[in-house]
């Protein structure tokens, strides 16, 4: 499969390396700052660690720090206080340049509103994270076909988004998540705008590129989804970590 | 290849942004325009003050014997007194450049080509003329040293620089340079002020882009890049024109001006001259407002 030959490379590479912990956070705490001295503390002193290749759904009610967590290990916001390593770097203390080249590098992102640019096709929305990091035009347009190929877009490279349905869009968003070989693929609500079948396609798609190596954070509402996955789940209540369950055996451990 | 993609964000920013990058490209060619038409009418002041300082003599008015100047109240000048000040001032060289003695018929014979036709000066006759030296200086700014020297003289009624009749002329001239280069401030402070709101506005209508950008790892520099190049196109598209239309109005109105009267001016060589820093100014501001208010405004 095509999927797994993106990924043989890295899959060589955590083999060799000892199964260490992709990411650990340390006692994170987020505070927003309301205006006239009034706090919101989404995030309360959350500690955990997700080894290589896991998949963990983060579940919780709106208002819960799902979304908050996830900002924070995506490297899109940083922590008020505590600590955060990815692949072994603190990355807590880098630069907005740094954290940025670590989402280009490092991190997947598959939100529920698809996040695509709407005036480009597929095919150029998954180039974008190749074009910021220089890559060659001829290896752009041939990992991004790859990426595509991977989702099962082959047909649709060429389509803009308002052209494909729901599914299609989520496709094109993780083939986008995909196409720089991350370490760790965060989907903050992937099916929270698709119907059931869909959402399905979307989880077992995610699954599928989880068995090739790469870890999936993924916060969801679907509790029948996560039934079915038989995953890991950490639960978050109030800014709070309330449960964090090992439900079964992940990735390519299996 | 990465280039090509931002020159192309930049021209789909400018194409879905186009009233209001229209609006702070004429915003800034009417600021750029007053603040070149003031450092113009600066540069004008300086060219006929440097034209007319050079023409302009200091005059010793001697006594006649109908002056009521308080110096003549001894009469008309004496021939010795006549020829100590010459010889004084041919000691003065080389400040003093050249001495042209004026007699009373000669000052009058230039009164009547100059007021010929002029009814108040109609009755006045040669001995009402006052007979004077006129006194080329090599420095015109060191008139004082003959003043001093000669005021209060015998036989000396008055010292006149002539400066002093051009001088109100050019502090006129001096003041609407100030008004334009005022005015000039007050339209760089609207153009600042548009060129701020109007980033702010494109950040907010483009905020979800922008955040796609973030997620995908693009730094941000290259996220601010297309609002601050977006920006500079359109300061530097008011600045072309700005520049286009001072040049006009020096080619055809000043030129007309300079073919009709016997007056300096200013040339299109001016308006190259001063252009790279109009150019300079402009683009300075537009990527300092651009780069204060993307800090404000633009999350990266």
């Amino acid at each position: 499969m095509a999927l797994e030959s993106i990924h043989s490379e890295e899959r060589v590479q955590t083999a060799a390396k000892p199964q260490g912990d992709v990411i650990v956070v340390e006692d994170l705490w987020r505070t927003y700052d309301m205006g006239s001295e009034q706090q919101v503390q989404a995030l309360r002193g959350v500690s955990m660690r997700i080894k290589h290749n896991e998949y963990v759904a983060i579940m919780g009610p709106s208002g819960s720090g799902k979304s908050t967590l996830m900002n924070l290990i995506g490297c899109l916001d940083t922590p008020s206080q505590g600590r955060y390593w990815l692949n072994g770097q603190l990355v807590s203390e880098l630069d907005d340049d740094q954290l940025a080249r670590i989402r280009n590098k490092e991190i997947g992102f598959v939100f529920q509103t698809f996040n695509l640019l709407s005036r480009a096709t597929a095919l150029h929305n998954v180039e974008l994270p190749l074009i910021y990091n220089g890559t060659p035009a001829a290896a752009r347009l041939e990992r991004a076909k790859e990426s595509l190929t991977d989702v099962g877009l082959e047909t649709r490279m060429y389509h803009k988004p308002n052209e494909l349905s729901g599914g299609q869009r989520q496709r094109v968003a993780i083939a986008r998540a995909l196409v720089n070989r991350p370490s760790i693929i965060l989907a903050d609500e992937p099916t929270g705008n698709l119907d059931p079948t869909t959402s399905l396609d979307i989880v077992r798609l995610l699954d599928r590129i989880n068995r090739t190596g790469t870890t999936i954070v993924m916060a969801t509402h679907d509790d029948e989804i996560v039934d079915q996955l038989r995953k890991r789940v950490v639960e978050l209540n109030n800014g709070e970590l309330i449960r964090d369950q090992h439900r079964g055996v992940y990735g390519a451990q299996r | 290849m990465r280039l090509q993609f931002i020159l192309s964000e930049i021209w789909i920013g400018l194409r879905r942004n186009l009233s209001m990058a229209i609006s702070v490209a004429l915003v800034t060619m009417v600021s750029v325009l007053f603040l070149g038409l003031g450092v113009l009418s600066q540069r004008q002041v300086d060219t006929m003050k440097d034209y007319w300082y050079d023409r302009v003599q200091v005059s010793i008015f001697l006594c006649t014997a109908k002056s009521d100047l308080p110096n003549c109240s001894a009469g008309a000048v004496t021939d010795a007194q006549r020829k100590e000040i010459r010889s004084q001032l041919d000691a003065m060289k080389p400040l003093v450049r050249s001495v042209f003695p004026e007699s009373q018929q000669q000052a009058y014979d230039r009164l009547k080509a100059q007021y010929k036709d002029s009814p108040s000066y109609r009755d006045i006759k040669p001995e009402q003329m006052p007979e004077s030296f006129r006194v080329q200086l090599s420095d015109p700014t060191k008139y004082d040293v003959i003043t001093s020297s000669f005021i209060g003289a015998p036989g000396v009624g008055d010292v006149q620089d002539q400066r002093r009749i051009l001088d109100p002329l050019f502090n006129v001239l001096r003041g609407l340079s100030y008004g334009a280069l005022s005015l000039a401030g007050l339209m760089v402070l609207c153009s600042v002020l548009l060129v701020a709101t109007t980033i702010r506005q494109t950040a907010f209508s483009r905020r979800r882009e922008t955040g796609i950008m973030r997620l995908v790892g693009a730094s941000a520099f290259i996220i601010q890049l297309p609002f601050i190049l977006e920006t500079l196109v359109a300061t530097m598209v008011g600045t072309a024109l700005a520049i286009g239309l001072l040049w006009a109005m020096v080619k055809y109105g000043i030129g007309y001006l300079a073919d009709k009267l016997p007056i300096n001016f200013i040339t299109t060589a001016d308006v190259l001259t001063v252009s790279p820093w109009l150019t300079v100014i402009a683009a300075g501001l537009a990527m300092l407002t651009a780069w204060f208010t993307l800090r404000r405004y633009l999350r990266v």
